[in-house]
């Protein structure tokens, strides 16, 4: 349970996904649960596509149509609460922000992780993007088998057994 | 005896934004601080700050003080001085300063006191063990001067500074074997207990330390679970092989300056301690003597930003000078409080306030 | 010793060449390097025992790391309760623990 171990349950998880048809795009899962004043968010979606308003405790809402899983929102939230999730064909194709060394590589096969720091699978790094503005915050592109949707939410390196 | 219109005792970020909107109003001030560099709490913060753009949102916490000690230390109107401890405030408004080696008193027209808040400590059986140090002195050891503080350690408390501490280890390689929290539930914010258990740290509610391990060093440490009684469970205890442990069981403002002026302070342990009661002005009861940042309340460095800015103002037009803008700013500063405020984390806060009878409260 | 130490980090850079300082801790040799505290460059050495308590000798490391708790408190080059956490290294420092509430040499 969330107050108890900071894991988030199922139903909580998908109830901020978009419908399986709106996941053909990439789109932004943004799994903020409490009200925390905080809009970051917010004011660097440059689709104007999370809405929080005048008083910044409001939790985030995605509009799907707006957004474009650009991933800016993912290495601008204070919380790293925010991946982008897209499928394809029988793939899960996520955006991740990621803050630590050794930095993942294209190429790479990592471990796919859950919200319980489980092993669940295998991810296979597609992409690692760092300019500036993310601040040393990367945004690392996955790919996982689509089964691991609403599970997946974090990688990590092979050695670290 | 030297003289100084106005004295800012604390070069953090409340301190600093205090600095900085009393020189746009053209008052000049001096900012003493007993540390070798500016900045506060906020030269060891590598995480993104949370609030809105105005309090930097989304900024570490690193890049927040590089910008506000710029911006003090490019202002003509702002003197600094740096290792420099305030050993004395009276109520006339005299200062006495360890300036380095040198001993020396300031008569001021007002003072503003930003000396911000200090780690509590825990009691238990060796909680004097080298070894044993507060988050803060974690946070200062790995992101001010590059040491690790160990390679296996255990965080006691589960609030943001616990949970963030406890990440911020795991950045600088330090394996975290758990955080643990005497309450059945855990107190920061959850993204950061989240982002905790994916990265495999586990979160042990209703647990508490009974003891620590250890000849000239803490070794292990002995946990215990609690009831909801906060009875310590006989049976339940667990050994973890540590070499550093890290107390992170809340803050308590540095009030000892205010007390020797003999202010109106009072306990609220939802403030974090022993406070000044403040004026909407946040002036205490001494007429030209203003507390803002977490020496008037324990909360976070978005809210310390504001108040330092709207001490800046209030403190400057107590000398005379009136900020251009100063109806708007002020209305514009009490309204971001409330909203930094207004949320469920905030609820402490405004009971706290409304227990002191002081500002801002929602 | 130096493992304590951080190369890489993924937010900082430590990669900075810092110049070596030498002192003392006990008469033993030892270093830290520019911009470190006292208590910061024997805590990378592994030394996390400072002191010891009055009357008890009980261990006394630091605690707060930022001036308040005076758990770090050392002799420095014949000064007792100096804030170690607190007091940036020079080179040729005398270190010394404190065994006691501190005695001044005053000439």
């Amino acid at each position: 349970m969330l107050n108890k171990d900071g894991v988030a349950i199922k139903e909580q998880v998908m109830s901020k996904f978009p419908s399986i048809e709106t996941l053909v795009k990439p789109k932004a899962i943004i799994e903020c649960y409490e009200n925390i004043a905080c809009n970051p968010c917010s004011t660097s979606c440059p689709f104007e596509a999370i809405a929080i308003g005048a008083d910044i405790n409001t939790i985030p809402v995605v509009d799907f149509d707006k957004c474009t899983g650009c991933g800016i929102c993912a290495y601008s939230c204070p919380g790293l609460a925010i991946i982008i999730g897209r499928i394809k064909e029988n793939k899960a194709l996520f955006k991740i922000p990621y803050e630590f060394l050794p930095a993942p590589i294209k190429g790479e096969v990592w471990h796919a992780i859950n919200r319980e720091g489980k092993i669940i699978g295998e991810a296979l790094i597609e992409k690692v993007d760092s300019n500036l503005r993310q601040d040393k915050t990367l945004l690392v592109h996955v790919e996982v088998d689509r089964n691991l949707l609403y599970d997946f939410v974090t990688i990590r390196r092979k050695e670290d057994e | 005896m030297l003289s100084k219109d106005l004295v800012i005792i604390g070069g953090g970020p409340a301190g600093l934004c205090a600095a900085i909107n009393a020189a746009n109003a053209g008052v000049s001030s001096l900012i003493i601080d007993r540390n070798p560099m500016l900045g506060g709490q906020l030269i060891k913060q590598t995480h993104m700050f949370f609030g809105s753009e105005k309090q930097y949102a989304k900024t570490r916490g690193i890049d927040i003080a590089k910008r506000l000690i710029k911006e003090v230390e490019e202002n003509p109107l702002i003197e600094v001085w740096k290792n420099s401890t305030v050993v004395g405030l009276y109520s006339d408004k005299v200062i006495t300063v360890l300036k380095e080696e040198e001993y020396l008193k300031i008569q001021t027209k007002a003072i503003v006191v930003a000396t911000g808040a200090s780690e509590k400590s825990l009691a238990f059986e060796n909680n004097d063990l080298p070894g044993i140090y507060g988050a803060g002195a974690v946070q200062t050891l790995m992101n001010v001067y590059g040491v690790k503080p160990g390679n296996k350690i255990l965080m006691v408390g589960s609030g943001n500074i616990g949970l963030i501490v406890s990440y911020q280890l795991m950045q600088a390689g330090v394996k975290v074997l758990g955080v643990i929290e005497a309450a059945g539930n855990i107190g920061g914010f959850k993204v950061h207990a989240s982002k905790l258990r994916r990265y495999g740290v586990p979160i042990y509610t209703n647990t508490t330390i009974k003891r620590a391990i250890g000849k000239d060093k803490v070794e292990q440490v002995e946990t215990v679970k609690l009831n909801d009684k906060w009875e310590m469970i006989a049976g339940s205890e667990e050994i973890f092989d540590v070499d550093a442990l890290c107390i992170a069981v809340g803050l308590t403002p540095m009030t000892s300056l205010l007390s020797m002026i003999e202010c109106d302070m009072k306990y609220v342990s939802e403030l974090g301690g022993l406070v000044p009661v403040l004026s909407g002005d946040n002036e205490t009861s001494i007429p030209g003597i203003f507390a803002c940042g977490d020496a008037s309340s324990v909360e976070e460095a978005s809210s310390a930003i504001v108040e330092g800015k709207l001490v800046g103002l209030v403190a400057s037009k107590y000398l005379g000078g009136i900020h251009p803008d100063y109806e708007k700013l002020k209305q514009e500063y009490l309204a971001d409080l409330d909203n930094l405020r207004s949320g469920p984390f905030g609820e402490k806060i405004r009971v706290g306030y409304q227990k002191l009878g002081g500002p801002n409260h929602a | 010793m130096n493992k304590l130490r951080i190369k890489e980090h993924p937010i900082l850079d430590f990669s900075e060449d810092r110049k070596r300082i030498n002192f003392t801790f006990n008469n033993q040799s030892v270093y830290g390097f520019e911009g470190d505290t006292i208590a910061a460059a024997l805590h990378a050495l592994g030394i996390t025992k400072l002191s010891e308590s009055a009357s008890l000798k009980r261990a006394r490391g630091f605690y707060c790391a930022i001036g308040n708790c005076a758990s770090c408190n050392m002799i420095v080059d014949g000064i007792p309760n100096v804030r170690t956490c607190i007091t940036i290294l020079k080179e040729g420092m005398k270190v010394e623990s404190q065994l006691n509430k501190g005695e001044l040499n005053v000439k």
